[in-house]
């Protein structure tokens, strides 16, 4: 279990390739990683802002209970802050398992559970000036699905 | 008691963090924002709507009704956008 809050970017191959080395129980790895996209006006830019210490607390708890809720032999949480452009990277979930349901699932769940609970705010620029982004419905949703699921 | 502000709710009150000693009548986390909306216009502009404003207390999250003591750490922010 791992837990990373930095400004810099990150290599996806090479954490991937930390996260399963030495361990050769582990059947499959899943990943997700979270990028700045395009909004509709053109480039927009973005400041990440974030709650130092509960962010950090806040992740813990979250991968402490995936890790509760699946059998993983590895995971890893890196989300960065600060100013990012179109293209860069925000976030990264791996997962590692024996088998890949486990390692499907509990991917899934970090990062929906992370986009609700995770202080981490956007503010974003635009043509007219910067704004926050609004948190959505569609997140709280996504998140409320895991509380039935297991 | 040490107060936290993030995103738009620290852009409308003006400071990131400060240092407050509320009257005996805070006793929990919803009079803690009604005390501070009566600070000032940027307060009450930024709490105007308590619905959607999210409290930590020592960095966890809580709900209205969680008492204060003098020493916590108290985070006011809006809904979280990462990931």
């Amino acid at each position: 279990m791992a837990i990373r809050v930095q400004a810099e970017d990150f290599d996806v191959g090479a954490e991937l390739a930390a996260l399963t080395e030495g361990n050769r129980s582990i059947g499959g790895v899943t990943s997700f990683v979270g990028l700045v996209r395009e909004m509709g006006g053109g480039p927009s830019a973005m400041t990440l802002e974030h709650y130092p210490g509960m962010t950090e607390r806040q992740l813990a708890e979250i991968e402490a209970e995936a890790n509760a809720r699946w059998p993983l032999q590895a995971s890893l949480i890196i989300h960065r802050y600060g100013r990012l452009e179109p293209g860069d990277r925000i976030v990264l979930v791996a997962t590692a398992s024996k088998h890949r349901e486990a390692a499907f699932e509990s991917c899934h769940f970090l990062i929906d559970w992370l986009k609700t609970r995770a202080p981490f705010w956007k503010l974003e620029e635009t043509a007219e000036g910067s704004h926050w982004v609004e948190a959505k419905d569609s997140d709280d949703a996504a998140a409320e699905k895991w509380k039935q699921a297991r | 008691m040490k107060l936290l502000y993030f995103a738009w709710l620290r852009t409308k009150i003006g400071v990131s963090q400060e240092e407050v000693a509320p009257p005996d009548e805070v006793r929990d986390v919803a009079s803690l924002i009604g005390w501070l909306q009566t600070r000032g216009p940027n307060f009450a502009d930024a709490l105007k709507n308590p619905a959607v404003v999210r409290v930590a207390v020592n960095q966890e999250y809580v709900r209205p009704g969680h008492p204060l003591a003098a020493g916590d750490e108290v985070a006011l922010f809006p809904p979280v956008t990462g990931g």
